[in-house]
């Protein structure tokens, strides 16, 4: 299974491990973790559409191995309640060259946080507020489109 | 048969629902015209019209207000997603 949505944490070594086990076809390997920012933030809860999360991450995987040479994909996104500092989301990319697995893993990042259906809920000390989200995310998705 | 409609995040919490079956009448058959038929019915629902850069999905996918929306869909409103 290429992708999860799951409360528990992951272990990022382990998931790179078995990305790469029994093929020694990829020369490299690229990963993005995603980690609750402190600051303010006392905790976050991630709700999501649980029918329709995995699904939108499986079709932004596989456009992504539509764009590259890819050996290997694997996703993780967390939700439920997360402290400061704890992991929220993992990329893993494996190819043959890492031009492809670096691109793969920042379009597969760009497409998760515009199009699949996650939203953060932060707490600070003065109350619970819905993170808005930003244009700078949807800026990030166009240029995919401009640069093909 | 009914559709299911899902409401998620800030817009639940607004609504003070996360989701209910509607019978379509006649002539609403488009995402765009199930959100304002949900929204005539006043306050709170009408924050649906208000509601700035409201998403929807049909049968889990994304769509745009102009998608086709029949008995049986399952139809879902949300903000914009803040995942990652």
């Amino acid at each position: 299974m290429s992708v999860s949505v799951q409360e528990a944490d992951f272990d990022v070594g382990a998931e790179i491990a078995a990305l790469t086990a029994g093929n020694d076809n990829a020369g490299a390997v690229a990963s993005f973790v995603g980690l609750v920012r402190g600051g303010e933030i006392e905790a976050m809860t991630l709700e999501h559409y649980p029918a329709m999360t995995e699904k939108a991450l499986a079709g932004i995987v596989a456009d992504a191995r539509g764009r590259w040479e890819l050996l290997g994909v694997r996703v993780i996104h967390r939700v439920g309640r997360l402290l400061p500092g704890d992991r929220i989301v993992l990329v893993v990319v494996s190819s043959t060259h890492r031009h492809d697995a670096f691109a793969a893993c920042e379009f597969i990042m760009d497409y998760l946080k515009t199009q699949a259906p996650f939203w953060k809920l932060e707490q600070t000390a003065a109350g619970s507020h819905w993170v808005d989200a930003r244009e700078s995310d949807d800026a990030a998705l166009r240029r995919w489109s401009d640069a093909q | 048969m009914t559709t299911k409609v899902l409401y998620f995040a800030s817009l639940r919490e607004a609504l003070g629902s996360s989701g209910e079956e509607i019978s379509l009448p006649a002539g609403v058959a488009t995402t765009g015209a199930l959100r304002d038929l949900i929204a005539a019915r006043g306050e709170p629902w009408s924050q649906l019209a208000r509601a700035k850069n409201l998403r929807c999905a049909v049968n889990q996918a994304m769509v745009g207000f102009d998608a086709a929306v029949q008995a049986g869909d399952e139809v879902a409103f949300f903000p914009p997603v803040t995942g990652g």
